[in-house]
């Protein structure tokens, strides 16, 4: 993987900075931009702002330019962050054996990747397909659902006044601080009473509420959605819902992103719940499968699949980093708008 | 600064012009409550309801051999003198007090190391750095149990290629240290990204000013970039802390690799855990969650009050 | 989003509540008594039906396609809802909850217990289970049978044996010991010869203790009716077995890494851990856990307490029950019948499961089966010998299940700290009696 392959606000200027000169002159141009009195309101998005400061010769906090020193201490971070995953991606070429004797962080005798990903996908008659499916219907549906939830609630407590308002987010705030393990065998009996369990609806249903996203498009519609816009189609006389889907809606849109991908990364993750709430292998997510499979090895008669789990592991990653990295540059605007703004 | 109660009054819309004031209000109130009201049904169902049946349940007791009896705040008692609880609580306390400063502060050194523009592929580092809150805890478990294994492990790889021993991360003296590891590994870019989007809407006017004065880097960090960020600090301690007193998975993974220094007692989500699923405890269990709820909360209110008050 | 499905949703929620209030009070009390009988099984299975079963052990997967075969009628939906305190969970939450659960259920004989003093698993003599009692073996069956009740059926069983590398062994010319002093002094000279060796792993398994502590004669559980006595410091085979535990412990003998984990795996194929004291239903995770060390390993009895005695314990094994919310009883009892007795049990055995019914032991066929892992030995005559002298007497405690999973919290101390194992099981019994008495049993009064 390299800077380049990466979208985000700095891939422009990568691209464009090969040879010193070009670097130079490029920020030659920014740096005029960067004078004009307008700048700020005609680039609001910042990206050619760094850009153009990262490219400077003579380093000052205006004008920065790449350090080596730094770079290599940042780097510590990043190795501690990188080093698991390197072994992920080893330990994946690596057959039971292997696995088992040679040395954690270098390749074994036989490279067995893609034999690997095939058997992981057909063992059990392809239960892992079928799990992956359960996941991303579970992603789709809870993580789209609670995206819809979190920006429709963030929405009208920023734009609307009303009683109970205030008191909604102190409920939200002491209801996340209850333990959730606890909390799951009430709600286990309750799911159960509903005759939810055993159903995509018990994992489902406690996916739709994501607190973090109900606070995070509050202050984005705070911040992005200006109320002389919405009062003007009032006057028009537009619906408060047709005002939403024509006025609001667009505005929210990279919040409404932002919150969308933390949701679907929680839901793809989500691991407790389901553990409770789903018995019928064929409807569990990956992660409690994957966990299944581990468990296998631990009981009498169970046949050990360490090689397929570590697969299994890395081709559980691979979708939600591609998501990731497809989605970031939204996601980071959409965070910046909502996290701090002065 | 939009730390929750001050972006609720920044988001307060104007006043409404006195004359068609009620009207406007009463369509306020349906229209608000129109867009609210899905969040707050399913949170009724997925959060109240089962709040409220814990609460209903730490009032009773439910015995193998007797069955069900009311036993009022017994349950209560019971828990607030329960060593093995505070043991949990301090143990948490202790958690919090290390591994959240530590956790934040990389996270913000790296949030400043990336914004400042000082960085050779800068990129890379944001989704690099972000990559483990991607991974689930079942696998991140799985690669922590092998870097932290004396024999067959990471560590024991260390150990046998330079003649050394390290200290065994699983021991009993290590294990909260080695948790905390995992914890920071996971989320420190999480809260990187927090940090850094929040940098990156600090206004440039800001630094120019500050630089023509005469300010340094690090001067500008201290009084133009920390101040300017204090609201994402103060939430992302917040859920930190949260966070922290719901420590769960991580213990509960790694206490199959080292059941003596994890105790079924450790943390105390752990302990409501093993009450209700191995003793089935359900009622005791539903009155010590309730009660490290009431804790959490206090703490995490009183953080945000103190944030607040400074800024 | 309209107002209607709005408040059908907050009804909906509202009613959930309301039920559960009426539900929590009200669990527990259904009846498991019928009017039952071998010909009603008879006529369910031409009827015909679905069966429900939560079990993880991997041969059962033959003994329903069997099954379905013979009886088309009959679905069997295994399923695997988690293995070991996971199922019992979700087993004791469906019995709470009055639905959700299965029409049968693997549940291990220690665990049996919990299930049966909480009336949540069917009395299963009604329909017949009485009339097997010859067909297995002595252990397992007294595990499953208590007076003129039967609430499960023995589905395996795990007499002990000990497995030992062979080519560690040799290589360092050790006699394989036969008794547990000679253990000791083999764990000695190994971790001498190279200190990466141990003679066996142990963090602290409570299953193995009190599987030691029963083959060395201890009987420290005594259960009648709801009074319960727990007595580890009077108990003689509990003496016996701290005493030599506790030399393994204090000259750091055994490896402290953790059973079942992938640690422990590799110690096993390297040969680092050098035995392993288990049931004998250890060869298939050896076949697929430890593939590398094919060849390497053999069985051999268990190391005795006294020179020249034969006794044995057993370690693990499970049970197939019937739990009270079953839908279809008649026809969940016909399927544990056929897949634990009969030709359906011999089928199982044949696919790796180590047998709990006396005809399967003694049959020539089992008897004789080499194994390949072994090196061709033929090591279920030495499981069936040690099935054979499974000492009698033995109980667990009627919630077995939780006092285990406290084991680590009191015992694992021993294993970390320098408190004397005796010590330990001290605490343990403490902590047992006290959730005992807690949870309405009359223990120790």
């Amino acid at each position: 993987m390299s800077t380049t392959d990466l979208p985000g606000p700095s891939r422009p200027t990568d691209r464009r900075g090969g040879t010193p000169e070009e670097a130079a002159s490029a920020s030659y141009r920014t740096e005029k931009e960067a004078e004009a009195p307008s700048y700020r309101t005609e680039k609001p998005s910042g990206t050619t702002v760094r850009a153009a400061r990262r490219r400077r010769p003579p380093s000052t906090p205006l004008n920065p330019r790449p350090s080596i020193p730094l770079t290599l201490v940042t780097g510590l971070v990043l190795v501690y962050s990188l080093l698991p995953l390197v072994w992920l991606v080893i330990n994946s070429t690596k057959d039971q054996r292997d696995l088992l004797d040679s040395f954690g962080l270098w390749f074994g005798r036989s490279m067995n990747l893609f034999d690997n990903i095939s058997r992981t996908l057909a063992y059990d008659d392809g239960a892992f397909v079928r799990w992956l499916l359960n996941t991303l219907l579970y992603v789709v549906v809870g993580g789209g659902g609670a995206t819809v939830l979190a920006v429709l609630g963030g929405y009208a407590l920023a734009k609307y006044r009303f009683p109970g308002r205030r008191a909604v987010f102190a409920v939200v705030l002491g209801a996340v601080a209850i333990p959730g393990t606890a909390l799951a065998v009430p709600t286990f009996l309750m799911f159960s009473e509903m005759g939810l369990t055993n159903t995509p609806w018990a994992v489902i249903i406690p996916s739709l509420i994501s607190p973090f996203g109900l606070y995070l498009m509050w202050v984005f519609a705070a911040e992005s959605v200006p109320d002389e816009l919405l009062e003007a189609a009032r006057i028009d006389g537009s619906g408060e819902l047709r005002t939403f889907f024509r006025i609001a809606l667009p505005l929210l849109m990279p919040g409404t992103v932002t919150v969308l991908l933390f949701s679907m990364v929680a839901t793809w993750n989500n691991y407790f719940l389901p553990l409770i709430m789903i018995k019928d292998p064929e409807w569990f997510p990956l992660t409690l499968g994957l966990n299944a499979w581990n468990a296998q090895a631990q009981t009498a008669g169970g046949e050990a699949v360490f090689d397929l789990i570590v697969t299994g592991s890395l081709l559980t990653i691979i979708p939600i980093v591609v998501v990731f990295l497809l989605l970031q540059r939204y996601w980071q605007s959409g965070l910046s708008a909502g996290s701090v703004k002065e | 600064m939009t730390l929750l109660p001050t972006s609720v009054r920044a988001a307060s819309p104007p006043p409404a012009p006195t004359p068609r004031s009620r009207r406007r209000l009463r369509r306020q109130s349906l229209a608000g409550w129109g867009f609210l009201g899905p969040f707050v049904a399913v949170f009724a169902l997925v959060f109240l309801a089962p709040i409220g049946y814990a609460l209903y349940l730490s009032v009773f007791k439910d015995k193998l051999i007797g069955g069900t009896s009311f036993v009022g705040l017994e349950n209560y008692t019971q828990a607030l003198t329960d060593p093995r609880f505070w043991e949990g609580v301090g143990r948490v306390g202790l958690f919090l007090a290390v591994q959240v400063p530590v956790m934040l502060g990389i996270a913000l050194l790296v949030a400043l190391a990336v914004d400042s523009g000082r960085l050779y592929g800068k990129a890379f580092f944001r989704i690099s750095v972000f990559l483990p809150y991607a991974v689930p805890a079942v696998v991140a478990s799985l690669m922590w149990g092998f870097i932290y294994g004396t024999r067959f492990g990471l560590v024991g790889n260390i150990n046998d290629a330079f003649g050394i021993t390290l200290p065994d991360p699983l021991s009993p003296s290590l294990v909260l240290a080695s948790i905390g590891n995992i914890v920071t590994w996971e989320f420190v870019g999480y809260n990187m990204l927090i940090f850094y989007s929040a940098l990156k809407v600090v206004p440039r006017s800001l630094y120019e000013a500050a630089a023509l004065d005469g300010a340094g880097e690090w001067r500008i960090v201290t009084s133009v970039k920390l101040p300017a960020i204090r609201g994402a600090l103060v939430i992302a301690t917040i859920f930190s802390i949260i966070g922290s007193f719901q420590l769960f998975n991580e213990p509960s993974i790694l206490q199959k690799l080292a059941p003596n220094a994890i105790t079924t007692d450790f943390v105390p989500n752990l302990y409501t855990y093993s009450l209700s699923f191995s003793g089935q405890q359900h009622n005791y269990a539903a009155t010590v969650a309730i009660v490290m709820g009431v804790i959490t909360a206090i703490v995490a209110y009183t953080v945000q009050l103190r944030g607040m008050r400074k800024g | 989003m309209t107002t209607t499905r709005r408040s059908r949703r907050i009804a909906a929620a509202a009613a959930a509540v309301c039920a559960l209030a009426l539900t929590a009070t009200a669990c527990g009390s259904s009846d498991t008594s019928t009017g039952a009988s071998p010909g009603d099984v008879k006529s369910a299975l031409e009827k015909g039906g679905t069966v429900k079963v939560w079990a993880w052990e991997p041969t059962l997967k033959k003994a329903a396609a069997d099954f379905r075969k013979k009886y088309p009628k009959v679905k069997i939906e295994l399923v695997n809802a988690g293995t070991g305190d996971k199922q019992y969970t979700a087993l004791q939450n469906a019995a709470s909850a009055g639905s959700g659960g299965p029409d049968v259920a693997q549940i291990e004989y220690y665990a049996l217990g919990q299930f049966t003093i909480g009336k949540t698993v069917t009395d299963l003599a009604p329909y017949g289970a009485s009339q097997h009692d010859k067909a297995f073996t002595k252990g397992p069956w007294t595990a499953v049978a208590k007076d003129k009740s039967v609430f499960a059926m023995p589905m395996d069983s795990g007499p002990m044996a000990l497995f030992y590398n062979k080519r560690v062994f040799d290589k360092h010319k050790i006699a394989i010991p036969t008794t547990w002093d000679e253990y000791v002094e083999a764990a000695r000279t190994l971790h001498k010869a190279d200190p990466k060796l141990f003679i066996t792993n142990d963090t602290g398994d409570a299953g193995a203790t009190t599987s030691l502590i029963w083959q060395a004669g201890g009987r420290p559980y005594k259960t009648e009716n709801t009074d319960v006595k727990i007595g580890f410091e009077q108990d003689a085979g509990t003496k016996k077995y701290t005493a030599t535990w506790q030399k393994l412990l204090d000259e750091k003998l055994v490896a402290p890494i953790t059973s079942w984990s992938d640690e422990w795996y590799k110690g096993l194929s390297d040969g680092s851990i050098a035995t392993l004291a288990i049931g004998a239903w250890m060869p298939a995770n050896f076949t697929t856990g430890a593939a590398s060390a094919a060849g390497d390993w053999r069985a051999a009895p268990l190391p005795q307490w006294t020179k020249g005695s034969k006794d044995s314990a057993e370690n693990g094994g499970s049970s197939l029950a019937v739990p009270k919310d079953a839908k279809n009883k008649e026809l969940a009892y016909a399927f544990i019948e056929y897949a634990t007795t009969g030709a359906g049990a011999s089928a199982r055995v044949a696919e790796g499961a180590f047998p709990a019914t006396t005809a399967d032991l003694d049959s020539a066929k089992f008897q004789e089966t080499k194994f390949p892992y072994f090196g061709g030995q033929q090591a279920n005559k030495i499981f069936a010998e040690s099935a054979r002298n499974v000492g009698t007497g033995w109980s667990y405690l009627p919630y077995q299940a939780y006092a285990n999973s406290v084991f680590n919290d009191t015992v694992g101390k021993a294993y970390v700290t320098a408190t004397p194992l005796a010590q330990g099981l001290a605490a343990w019994q403490q902590a047992s009696v006290k959730y005992g008495n807690e949870q309405g049993f009359s223990v120790n009064k």
